[in-house]
């Protein structure tokens, strides 16, 4: 039922143009391309193309030096529409890409492509492109995956974080042994210096709110395993779904509001437990020393130093470093909300998204699976909703209940034809709409099936009545069969 | 080269003293211990973190002592005071004397909410769910059938002087029972848990195995420093609990930590600047020290307190000196000779209160107020939440003090409506010296609908405690104090001069008998009915589809047969 339309221009630098372009520029074609879902749902992706030659001054800017510099020059031309993309096809032979690089993408919504030796090579070069640059066939099943039978998706697929109108980010120091360690960081400026510019660009997204606390006394629930070679402690893999339970006793739930919590702990072992380490599955020691827990958060393990000299002074003063956690927890921001930068092909060269930790076409790939995630969630909702109806005959539904679903179904509707229509930021608004009306109906206190009495219990008051009632009924029923029984012995006698 | 010395020390003595000082927020902790006049000992516990920060600008979301979870509602519902107590048993101030902190028997919860709030009973509303959370209480209970703004008696305990009284909101849930599931989130709430410090006493199976139990968190802005330019944020978590230690002891009135708590004090919590133990050793009655407490208390501390000279033995957890000799603190209590304990020091304000009266119709509620002051009389004020299934009669209310009536100087009287709100009565009463005063309103009880019944009708309803504020002149002239430096136990209330302290005291909460039905009688009727319909319906069924036709005379029914017999011994012929 889905048709996702994706606005994407292909411009042709002088001296790119394939021979075999089966009309002249410029000229729009349209690329229709099924995914299948499941049995019932299948969503139809269409390109609708654009190709034209280059204006003079995207010819100049791309006459740069290096690729980042013509991206940055080529970003004030384009339109900035969300969801919308330009491909710049440049040359066989330009020297703006490095040697064995035929793709890259750049910071915002461009990208820079060699033309190739012919129109076929192209064609397979901007599929590629445009299915990293806006969804691929999992992007969008994972955000379907409500409806997908488990099995079918990887791990990389449960990973991501539910879509959310609004997520809570809390930074957690632990200090399990205070007495040994005084841990101080300095969370706030590390917040406004690394975690806020994602945030801001993210803000398009969700609502997020970041808070930070210190924990002491908090352990991990498992004893490492002492390792006499390297005379330091590991945590293997096996044992890390265990070292969270505990500690999120601790870490105290969000009561001030209800969305999803995302929790990166940073953990100070114990002196008596330092060095500690994290194992991977072949027992190597990962180099960050982290994990991370789907749709939970991460965990990130800081030894400190121990002194050498044994009269040092207890509790030691610790600051810890906090580029080096921050790169971690930004790593498993982006992981946990699916913007992992893998299983590329190795033509492909990607610009880092610098400061803003983000680029904007990554942004539109967040928008594409979260509107599709939305959509998804208030068909689902509003047919358990409709399930529970159709399972209690006599409840109630008030005016504004109905309202609420009139406006989610209108609003979902609307999404989709956004969709289909290629808007994508005002597709996410509608959905967003969507899901708020349909959560608010669904969740409404006077749905609460409690509230209506059982039918089978209204029986059960009635028995008295029922069962004395029953018995005369039940012996003339006997007796009725006895007779006929009789009857159909002695059929002879009653001639 | 003299004064470089001296610079040179005093740079190295503040660089030793900057990384505690330089620090916003810091938490004291400190235990009081007192044994009471009839045997049995108090112990209160005292956790104080206090932050330089304001958090009302919603700026601040980095947490280290202070809880996330309450820092977090306080900004977000606009708070400018809580103060929650959970209380299992009840004070009694007769025989115990003034109690450092009073709550009234169940839940208490009281909150002044910041002038920027626009509904305030939705933020109530909101703050009682989310605090039902966090304790794991059924605050949840409170709606608007037990809250109440009273006017006068509870004002802000910190900065500001609180006159709207619209943004105040007070309620008391008196069927709440406390147990380990409230604890165990406040200990959690505490920065180093139960894990070191004073808190390692607070074993659950101990706690609850006591006369009295409460436990509080009161939540407040105080001023930074004396020129009180910026706020600062006051959390203090408080827990009082009773041992009956003249019963559990056989007989005796001596105690240590260990018998109490079966724990003892190993060390302080690394993260408090201050952690003590004050041990109330105040001769009773002037005579000569009767009490020894071991360790021998490396200081003692004198102050005035609630109106009486007071001794205490301080043991400071942070100070060296006191693990030396042994590895762990066991204060021990010992009575040099048996107490006289006839005669008990009453307090200068206490009250008693009493529900009369016979029949399920009408009834009545009694206060009794003391002043045992001998020569100064001082104005109290009464607060009395009544709910509205108890029907007060207004003109009934008479207040006699001596055998003459007593005009209040100040009534609010709210009335009750039915299912929304209850009866709020407060009054400013003056109390003579040496005298009872003596207060009587009566009542109707309602009849509910039979849904608003709680589970067990017959075992009554709650009535909450009335409230009793008052300003109580001390018989012995009291010092200012600095309250930042004095023990905590005494610096909760401000005392407003040096010639009277401040007392809350709650009254005993009541239990009504309202009247009840038989809630099993509708299955009764419908069971009833039903069997009388069934056996109708039964008969006129066989009526109906029954054939009836003449029964040839066969060999005839067992009478006939009978008759027959005797006939057949009397030699007469058979029917």
């Amino acid at each position: 039922q889905f048709q996702l339309t994706v606005p994407v221009a292909v411009v042709f630098a002088p001296g790119s143009v394939p021979g075999d372009l089966p009309r002249p520029l410029p000229f729009r074609d349209v690329q229709e391309m099924e995914i299948p879902v499941n049995l019932r749902t299948s969503v139809t992706s269409r390109y609708e193309t654009v190709y034209r030659s280059t204006t003079a001054q995207e010819n100049i800017a791309l006459h740069a030096a290096t690729a980042q510099e013509a991206d940055a020059a080529l970003h004030p031309l384009q339109d900035a529409l969300l969801g919308s993309l330009t491909v710049y096809v440049v040359s066989e032979t330009s020297s703006l890409l490095p040697q064995g690089i035929n793709v890259y993408v750049g910071k915002h919504r461009s990208a820079l492509v060699r033309a190739g030796s012919g129109l076929a090579t192209l064609h397979s070069r901007l599929q590629q492109l445009t299915q990293v640059m806006s969804f691929t066939s999992s992007s969008i099943a994972a955000a379907l995956s409500d409806g997908v039978p488990d099995g079918q998706l990887g791990p990389d697929a449960r990973r991501h974080l539910k879509s959310s109108l609004g997520y809570e980010i809390t930074f957690s120091l632990l200090n399990p042994d205070p007495k040994s360690h005084t841990v101080d960081w300095d969370i706030e400026d590390a917040v406004n210096r690394y975690v806020q510019p994602v945030l801001d660009k993210l803000s398009l997204v969700a609502n997020f709110s970041v808070d930070s606390q210190i924990l002491y006394y908090a352990v991990l629930g498992v004893t490492p395993r002492f390792d006499k070679e390297s005379s330091s402690f590991l945590l293997s893999t096996h044992s890390l779904p265990h070292v969270i339970n505990p500690v999120e006793a601790r870490l105290g739930s969000s009561a001030t509001s209800l969305y999803p919590v995302l929790n990166f702990l940073l953990y100070v072992p114990e002196r008596s437990h330092s060095p500690l380490y994290i194992q991977d599955k072949d027992g190597a020691p990962v180099s960050t020393n982290a994990f991370h827990s789907p749709r939970w958060g991460g965990i990130m393990v800081y030894n400190v130093e121990t002194p050498t000299s044994p009269q040092a002074l207890f509790p030691l003063h610790v600051e810890v470093d906090m580029v080096r956690v921050m790169e971690v927890f930004l790593a498993q921001l982006r992981l946990l909300f699916g913007l992992s930068r893998e299983e590329l092909p190795t033509e492909f060269l990607m610009e880092s998204p610098g400061n803003e930790g983000l680029a904007d076409w990554e942004l539109d790939r967040l928008l594409w699976a979260h509107t599709i995630e939305n959509i998804a969630t208030v068909s689902t909702t509003l047919t358990s909703l409709a399930q529970l109806l159709d399972k209690i005959g006599n409840i109630v539904i008030k005016d504004d209940v109905a309202s609420e679903v009139y406006r989610a179904v209108s609003s979902a509707q609307s999404a989709m034809a956004k969709l289909a229509a290629g808007h994508l930021h005002s597709a996410f608004q509608a959905s967003k709409e969507a899901v708020t009306s349909s959560e608010r109906a669904f969740f409404d206190p006077s749905l609460l099936h409690l509230l209506y009495f059982p039918d089978d219990q209204k029986f059960a008051i009635y028995i008295p009545l029922f069962l004395p009632v029953a018995v005369p009924i039940l012996l003339s029923l006997a007796k009725i069969v006895r007779e006929t029984k009789q009857r159909k012995k002695e059929p002879t006698k009653m001639d | 080269g003299g004064m470089a010395a001296v610079a040179l020390v005093l740079l190295l003595l503040l660089a030793a003293a900057g990384p505690v000082w330089a620090r916003p927020d810091v938490l004291r902790e400190e235990l009081l211990l007192s044994p009471l006049p009839a045997g049995d000992v108090a112990a209160t516990f005292q956790f104080r973190t206090r932050w330089d920060a304001d958090l009302q600008r919603g700026a601040v979301s980095h947490y280290r002592l202070f809880p996330k979870a309450l820092g977090r509602l306080v900004a977000a519902l606009g708070i400018r005071e809580l103060h929650l107590a959970l209380t299992q048993g009840f004070w009694r101030t007769r025989t115990w004397g003034q109690p450092p902190l009073q709550a009234p028997a169940g839940a208490e919860l009281w909150v002044w909410f910041q002038p920027t709030v626009t509904d305030v009973d939705k933020a109530w509303k909101e703050l009682s769910n989310i605090l039902s959370g966090i304790f794991c209480a059924s605050l949840n209970f409170i709606d608007s059938t037990n809250t109440v703004t009273p006017t006068a008696s509870f004002k802000p305990l910190g900065l500001g002087n609180g006159t709207d009284h619209h943004l105040l909101r007070y309620a008391v849930l008196p069927r709440e029972v406390v147990c380990t599931e409230n604890l165990t989130p406040w200990k959690k709430l505490l920065p180093c848990g139960s894990k070191a410090g004073l808190a390692v006493l607070l074993k659950a199976e101990r706690l609850f195995h006591s006369s009295y139990h409460s436990q509080a968190v009161h939540i407040r802005p105080i001023c930074r420093d004396a020129s009180c330019l910026a706020v600062s944020w006051e959390l203090r978590q408080t827990l009082t609990v009773v041992f009956d230690s003249f019963a559990s002891g056989q007989g005796k009135k001596d105690w240590s930590l260990f018998r109490m708590f079966s724990r003892t004090l190993t060390d302080a919590c690394p993260l408090a600047s201050q952690s003590k133990v004050y041990v109330d050793i105040s001769p009773k009655n002037k005579e000569k020290e009767l009490l020894e407490v071991t360790p021998p208390p490396a200081s003692l501390y004198e102050a005035v307190v609630q109106g009486e000279k007071r001794t205490y033995a301080v043991y400071d957890l942070l100070s060296p000196l006191l693990f030396n000799t042994s590895r762990s603190l066991n204060v021990q209590l010992k009575w040099t000779r048996p107490q006289d304990s006839s005669e008990l020091p009453t307090p200068v304000l206490h009250a008693h209160r009493y529900v009369s009266g016979y029949g399920l119709q009408t009834g009545e509620i009694s206060t009794l107020i003391y002043n045992t002051h001998p020569y100064r009389a001082f104005p109290v004020i009464l607060l009395e939440t009544v709910p509205w299934y108890l029907r007060l009669y207004v003109h009934t209310l008479t207040i006699i003090t001596k055998g003459k009536e007593n005009k209040p100087s100040y009534i609010h009287y709210q009335p009750a409506q039915d299912r929304r709100r209850p009866h709020l009565l407060e009054m400013l009463i003056q109390l003579p010296a040496n005298s009872v005063t003596k207060i009587t309103i009566q009542f109707e009880r309602a009849l509910l609908k039979w849904t608003e019944y709680p589970p067990d009708p017959n075992h009554g309803f709650y009535v909450g405690s009335s409230v009793l504020s008052a300003l109580v002149p001390s018989i012995i002239a009291m010092k200012e104090v600095d309250m930042e430096q004095s023990p905590l136990f005494t610096s909760l209330f401000p005392s407003s001069d040096g010639s009277s302290y401040f007392v809350r005291l709650y009254t005993e909460p009541l239990l009504v008998n309202l009247p009840t039905p038989d809630f099993s009688m509708p299955y009764n009727v419908i069971c009833l009915t039903c069997t009388v319909v069934a056996v109708c319906y039964g008969s006129f069924y066989n009526l109906l589809t029954r054939t009836f036709h003449v029964e040839e005379p066969s060999r005839g029914g067992l009478a006939k047969r009978l008759a027959n017999i005797i006939r057949k011994l009397r030699g007469v012929p058979p029917l």
